[in-house]
Protein backbone atom coordinates (compact mmCIF):
# COMPACT_ATOMS: atom_id res chain seq x y z
CA UNK A 1 0.00 0.00 0.00
CA UNK A 2 2.83 2.39 0.95
CA UNK A 3 4.59 1.59 -2.33
CA UNK A 4 1.41 2.33 -4.26
CA UNK A 5 1.06 5.65 -2.41
CA UNK A 6 4.54 6.69 -3.54
CA UNK A 7 4.61 5.32 -7.09
CA UNK A 8 0.90 5.65 -8.02
CA UNK A 9 1.13 3.44 -11.13
CA UNK A 10 4.04 5.50 -12.46
CA UNK A 11 2.36 8.87 -11.86
CA UNK A 12 3.88 9.38 -8.39
CA UNK A 13 6.57 11.77 -9.56
CA UNK A 14 3.99 14.07 -11.20
CA UNK A 15 1.47 13.92 -8.36
CA UNK A 16 4.00 14.40 -5.55
CA UNK A 17 5.84 17.21 -7.34
CA UNK A 18 2.53 19.08 -7.88
CA UNK A 19 1.61 18.77 -4.19
CA UNK A 20 5.15 19.61 -3.08
CA UNK A 21 5.23 22.72 -5.26
CA UNK A 22 1.92 23.84 -3.70
CA UNK A 23 3.22 23.28 -0.16
CA UNK A 24 6.50 25.09 -0.83
CA UNK A 25 4.59 28.03 -2.39
CA UNK A 26 2.30 28.22 0.66
CA UNK A 27 5.22 28.12 3.07
CA UNK A 28 7.22 30.72 1.15
CA UNK A 29 4.29 33.14 0.91
CA UNK A 30 3.45 32.68 4.59
CA UNK A 31 7.06 33.33 5.67
CA UNK A 32 7.50 36.36 3.39
CA UNK A 33 4.31 37.99 4.72
CA UNK A 34 5.23 37.06 8.32
CA UNK A 35 8.69 38.65 7.95
CA UNK A 36 7.13 41.83 6.48
CA UNK A 37 4.63 41.91 9.37
CA UNK A 38 7.31 41.50 12.06
CA UNK A 39 9.51 44.13 10.39
CA UNK A 40 6.73 46.74 10.40
CA UNK A 41 5.65 45.86 13.94
CA UNK A 42 9.20 46.13 15.29
CA UNK A 43 9.62 49.43 13.48
CA UNK A 44 6.39 50.66 15.12
CA UNK A 45 7.50 49.56 18.59
CA UNK A 46 10.90 51.26 18.14
CA UNK A 47 9.30 54.50 16.95
CA UNK A 48 6.77 54.42 19.76
CA UNK A 49 9.56 53.95 22.30
CA UNK A 50 11.38 57.03 21.05
CA UNK A 51 8.34 59.33 21.49
CA UNK A 52 8.33 61.82 24.36
CA UNK A 53 5.74 61.06 27.13
CA UNK A 54 3.24 63.63 25.89
CA UNK A 55 3.23 62.32 22.32
CA UNK A 56 3.24 58.71 23.56
CA UNK A 57 0.12 59.37 25.68
CA UNK A 58 -1.59 60.94 22.68
CA UNK A 59 -0.59 58.06 20.39
CA UNK A 60 -1.73 55.51 22.96
CA UNK A 61 -5.18 57.11 23.06
CA UNK A 62 -5.84 55.56 19.65
CA UNK A 63 -7.14 52.02 20.09
CA UNK A 64 -5.38 50.72 16.97
CA UNK A 65 -1.98 51.75 18.37
CA UNK A 66 -2.75 49.96 21.62
CA UNK A 67 -3.70 46.85 19.62
CA UNK A 68 -0.44 46.94 17.68
CA UNK A 69 1.58 47.27 20.88
CA UNK A 70 -0.23 44.39 22.53
CA UNK A 71 0.74 40.80 21.77
CA UNK A 72 -2.72 39.86 20.53
CA UNK A 73 -1.87 40.80 16.96
CA UNK A 74 0.80 38.11 16.59
CA UNK A 75 0.21 34.60 15.23
CA UNK B 1 -22.41 51.82 5.80
CA UNK B 2 -18.82 52.36 4.65
CA UNK B 3 -17.81 53.65 8.11
CA UNK B 4 -17.78 50.02 9.27
CA UNK B 5 -14.88 49.41 6.88
CA UNK B 6 -12.65 51.94 8.66
CA UNK B 7 -9.27 50.38 9.56
CA UNK B 8 -9.41 51.59 13.18
CA UNK B 9 -12.68 49.73 13.70
CA UNK B 10 -11.75 46.45 12.07
CA UNK B 11 -8.12 46.13 13.22
CA UNK B 12 -9.20 44.70 16.57
CA UNK B 13 -10.80 41.83 14.63
CA UNK B 14 -8.20 41.39 11.88
CA UNK B 15 -5.33 41.37 14.39
CA UNK B 16 -6.79 38.51 16.42
CA UNK B 17 -8.27 36.44 13.57
CA UNK B 18 -5.07 34.99 11.92
CA UNK B 19 -4.31 32.44 14.66
CA UNK B 20 -7.84 30.99 14.48
CA UNK B 21 -7.80 30.97 10.67
CA UNK B 22 -4.37 29.25 10.70
CA UNK B 23 -5.68 26.55 13.04
CA UNK B 24 -8.77 25.97 10.89
CA UNK B 25 -6.65 25.90 7.74
CA UNK B 26 -4.31 23.23 9.18
CA UNK B 27 -7.28 21.03 10.14
CA UNK B 28 -9.14 21.36 6.81
CA UNK B 29 -5.93 21.08 4.76
CA UNK B 30 -4.93 17.87 6.57
CA UNK B 31 -8.35 16.35 5.86
CA UNK B 32 -8.15 17.53 2.24
CA UNK B 33 -4.66 16.05 1.73
CA UNK B 34 -5.71 12.69 3.20
CA UNK B 35 -8.73 12.56 0.91
CA UNK B 36 -6.86 13.78 -2.17
CA UNK B 37 -3.81 11.53 -1.84
CA UNK B 38 -5.16 8.40 -0.13
CA UNK B 39 -8.95 8.07 0.06
CA UNK B 40 -10.16 9.34 -3.32
CA UNK B 41 -10.29 6.82 -6.18
CA UNK B 42 -8.09 6.89 -9.26
CA UNK B 43 -9.65 7.91 -12.57
CA UNK B 44 -10.52 5.16 -15.10
CA UNK B 45 -8.71 7.10 -17.86
CA UNK B 46 -6.10 9.28 -16.15
CA UNK B 47 -5.30 6.87 -13.30
CA UNK B 48 -3.56 8.53 -10.31
CA UNK B 49 -2.55 11.66 -12.26
CA UNK B 50 -6.12 12.91 -11.64
CA UNK B 51 -5.03 13.69 -8.05
CA UNK B 52 -3.24 16.78 -9.38
CA UNK B 53 -6.75 18.18 -9.95
CA UNK B 54 -7.13 18.61 -6.17
CA UNK B 55 -4.48 21.34 -6.10
CA UNK B 56 -4.77 22.63 -9.68
CA UNK B 57 -8.51 23.38 -9.82
CA UNK B 58 -8.93 25.10 -6.40
CA UNK B 59 -5.85 27.24 -7.10
CA UNK B 60 -7.29 28.34 -10.47
CA UNK B 61 -10.74 29.05 -8.97
CA UNK B 62 -9.32 31.12 -6.12
CA UNK B 63 -6.94 33.14 -8.31
CA UNK B 64 -9.88 34.03 -10.59
CA UNK B 65 -12.12 34.82 -7.61
CA UNK B 66 -9.52 37.05 -5.97
CA UNK B 67 -8.93 39.02 -9.17
CA UNK B 68 -12.69 39.59 -9.52
CA UNK B 69 -12.91 40.82 -5.91
CA UNK B 70 -9.87 43.10 -6.41
CA UNK B 71 -11.53 44.62 -9.49
CA UNK B 72 -14.82 45.17 -7.67
CA UNK B 73 -13.07 46.81 -4.69
CA UNK B 74 -10.94 49.00 -6.96
CA UNK B 75 -13.93 50.25 -8.97
CA UNK B 76 -16.14 50.87 -5.91
CA UNK B 77 -13.19 52.37 -4.02
CA UNK B 78 -12.41 54.70 -6.89
CA UNK B 79 -16.03 55.83 -7.39
CA UNK B 80 -16.80 56.37 -3.70
CA UNK B 81 -13.23 57.36 -2.72
CA UNK B 82 -12.88 54.63 -0.09
CA UNK B 83 -9.14 54.24 0.60
CA UNK B 84 -9.62 51.14 2.69
CA UNK B 85 -11.06 49.22 -0.29
CA UNK B 86 -7.73 49.77 -2.08
CA UNK B 87 -5.89 48.54 0.99
CA UNK B 88 -8.04 45.38 1.09
CA UNK B 89 -7.51 44.85 -2.66
CA UNK B 90 -3.73 45.31 -2.28
CA UNK B 91 -3.67 42.79 0.58
CA UNK B 92 -5.54 40.19 -1.50
CA UNK B 93 -3.21 40.39 -4.50
CA UNK B 94 -0.17 38.38 -3.23
CA UNK B 95 -2.20 35.23 -2.53
CA UNK B 96 -4.05 35.70 -5.85
CA UNK B 97 -0.75 35.74 -7.74
CA UNK B 98 0.63 32.73 -5.86
CA UNK B 99 -2.55 30.71 -6.55
CA UNK B 100 -2.31 31.71 -10.21
CA UNK B 101 1.30 30.45 -10.36
CA UNK B 102 0.29 27.21 -8.57
CA UNK B 103 -2.49 26.69 -11.16
CA UNK B 104 -0.04 27.23 -14.04
CA UNK B 105 2.75 25.02 -12.64
CA UNK B 106 0.52 22.15 -11.47
CA UNK B 107 -1.36 22.35 -14.78
CA UNK B 108 1.95 22.02 -16.59
CA UNK B 109 2.90 19.01 -14.42
CA UNK B 110 -0.52 17.45 -15.14
CA UNK B 111 -0.13 18.19 -18.87
CA UNK B 112 3.00 16.05 -19.28
CA UNK B 113 1.46 12.63 -18.50
CA UNK B 114 -1.95 13.58 -19.95
CA UNK B 115 -1.12 15.47 -23.16
CA UNK B 116 2.53 14.49 -23.53
CA UNK B 117 3.75 18.09 -23.19
CA UNK B 118 4.59 20.48 -20.35
CA UNK B 119 3.18 23.51 -22.15
CA UNK B 120 0.91 24.39 -25.07
CA UNK B 121 -0.18 27.82 -26.29
CA UNK B 122 -3.74 26.73 -25.71
CA UNK B 123 -6.49 29.34 -25.10
CA UNK B 124 -7.10 28.37 -21.44
CA UNK B 125 -3.44 28.12 -20.48
CA UNK B 126 -2.44 31.30 -22.32
CA UNK B 127 -5.30 33.31 -20.80
CA UNK B 128 -4.25 32.09 -17.31
CA UNK B 129 -0.71 33.26 -18.06
CA UNK B 130 -2.11 36.66 -19.07
CA UNK B 131 -3.94 36.81 -15.72
CA UNK B 132 -0.60 36.22 -13.96
CA UNK B 133 0.83 39.16 -15.93
CA UNK B 134 -2.05 41.39 -14.78
CA UNK B 135 -1.47 40.33 -11.16
CA UNK B 136 2.23 41.15 -11.57
CA UNK B 137 1.47 44.56 -13.14
CA UNK B 138 -0.97 45.30 -10.31
CA UNK B 139 1.59 44.51 -7.59
CA UNK B 140 4.41 46.32 -9.43
CA UNK B 141 2.19 49.43 -9.73
CA UNK B 142 1.85 49.52 -5.92
CA UNK B 143 5.64 49.46 -5.65
CA UNK B 144 6.34 52.05 -8.36
CA UNK B 145 3.86 54.82 -7.56
CA UNK B 146 4.22 56.66 -4.26
CA UNK B 147 1.35 59.09 -4.74
CA UNK B 148 -1.95 57.62 -3.48
CA UNK B 149 -4.21 59.18 -6.12
CA UNK B 150 -1.96 58.00 -8.90
CA UNK B 151 -1.63 54.44 -7.59
CA UNK B 152 -5.42 54.17 -7.05
CA UNK B 153 -6.00 55.29 -10.63
CA UNK B 154 -3.34 53.05 -12.20
CA UNK B 155 -4.31 49.92 -10.25
CA UNK B 156 -8.00 50.50 -11.08
CA UNK B 157 -7.17 50.70 -14.79
CA UNK B 158 -5.07 47.51 -14.56
CA UNK B 159 -7.90 45.60 -12.87
CA UNK B 160 -10.53 46.88 -15.33
CA UNK B 161 -8.37 45.75 -18.26
CA UNK B 162 -7.55 42.48 -16.52
CA UNK B 163 -11.18 41.60 -15.71
CA UNK B 164 -11.91 41.39 -19.46
CA UNK B 165 -9.65 38.33 -19.43
CA UNK B 166 -11.65 36.53 -16.69
CA UNK B 167 -14.68 35.52 -18.85
CA UNK B 168 -12.21 34.62 -21.61
CA UNK B 169 -10.54 32.16 -19.19
CA UNK B 170 -13.89 30.75 -18.12
CA UNK B 171 -15.33 30.24 -21.63
CA UNK B 172 -12.07 29.59 -23.54
CA UNK B 173 -12.71 25.83 -23.45
CA UNK B 174 -16.16 26.35 -25.03
CA UNK B 175 -15.22 29.03 -27.56
CA UNK B 176 -12.10 27.37 -28.98
CA UNK B 177 -10.82 23.86 -29.59
CA UNK B 178 -8.40 23.47 -26.72
CA UNK B 179 -6.24 20.74 -25.24
CA UNK B 180 -7.68 21.69 -21.89
CA UNK B 181 -10.79 19.72 -20.94
CA UNK B 182 -14.17 21.50 -20.49
CA UNK B 183 -15.45 22.26 -16.97
CA UNK B 184 -16.56 19.18 -15.01
CA UNK B 185 -18.40 21.24 -12.41
CA UNK B 186 -21.33 23.47 -13.29
CA UNK B 187 -23.36 25.48 -10.81
CA UNK B 188 -26.41 25.74 -13.07
CA UNK B 189 -26.42 22.25 -14.59
CA UNK B 190 -25.52 18.72 -13.51
CA UNK B 191 -21.81 18.20 -12.80
CA UNK B 192 -20.01 15.33 -14.51
CA UNK B 193 -17.71 14.66 -11.54
CA UNK B 194 -18.47 11.81 -9.12
CA UNK B 195 -19.14 12.62 -5.45
CA UNK B 196 -16.06 10.60 -4.38
CA UNK B 197 -13.92 13.14 -6.26
CA UNK B 198 -16.15 16.17 -5.66
CA UNK B 199 -15.83 15.90 -1.87
CA UNK B 200 -11.99 16.08 -1.72
CA UNK B 201 -12.07 18.83 -4.35
CA UNK B 202 -14.42 20.93 -2.23
CA UNK B 203 -12.40 20.24 0.93
CA UNK B 204 -9.20 21.39 -0.77
CA UNK B 205 -11.02 24.46 -2.13
CA UNK B 206 -12.13 25.33 1.41
CA UNK B 207 -8.55 24.86 2.66
CA UNK B 208 -7.13 27.07 -0.11
CA UNK B 209 -9.77 29.74 0.60
CA UNK B 210 -8.78 29.70 4.28
CA UNK B 211 -5.12 30.05 3.33
CA UNK B 212 -5.85 33.08 1.15
CA UNK B 213 -7.89 34.55 4.03
CA UNK B 214 -4.94 34.00 6.37
CA UNK B 215 -2.49 35.69 4.00
CA UNK B 216 -4.95 38.51 3.40
CA UNK B 217 -5.34 39.17 7.15
CA UNK B 218 -1.59 39.13 7.76
CA UNK B 219 -0.89 41.41 4.79
CA UNK B 220 -3.75 43.77 5.71
CA UNK B 221 -2.45 44.10 9.28
CA UNK B 222 1.05 44.77 7.90
CA UNK B 223 -0.30 47.54 5.65
CA UNK B 224 -2.21 49.13 8.56
CA UNK B 225 0.89 49.12 10.76
CA UNK B 226 2.84 50.67 7.86
CA UNK B 227 0.27 53.52 7.76
CA UNK B 228 0.48 53.93 11.53
CA UNK B 229 4.29 54.09 11.27
CA UNK B 230 3.93 57.03 8.90
CA UNK B 231 1.46 58.57 11.38
CA UNK B 232 4.04 58.35 14.19
CA UNK B 233 6.58 60.13 11.97
CA UNK B 234 4.16 63.03 11.62
CA UNK B 235 3.60 63.39 15.39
Amino acid sequence: MIENLFFMNGYGLYVWSAFLFTLVSFLTLFLVIKIQYNKEKNKFIAKFGSLNPEKATFAKSQSINKEILSNTSSI
Amino acid sequence: MFKYFEPNKIFSITSKAPKYVLFLFIVIFSIGLTEALILSPEDYKQSHSVRIMYVHVPAAWISLGIFSVITFLSIVGYIFKIRNFFLIAKSLAPSGLVFNIIALVTGSIWGKPTWGTWWAWDARITSMLILALFYTMYLVAWRIFEDNDKVFKVTSIITILGIINVPIIKYSVDWWNTLHQPASINILSKSSIHISMLFPLMTMTAAFALFSLLIFLMKYNTELIKIKNKGLDRL
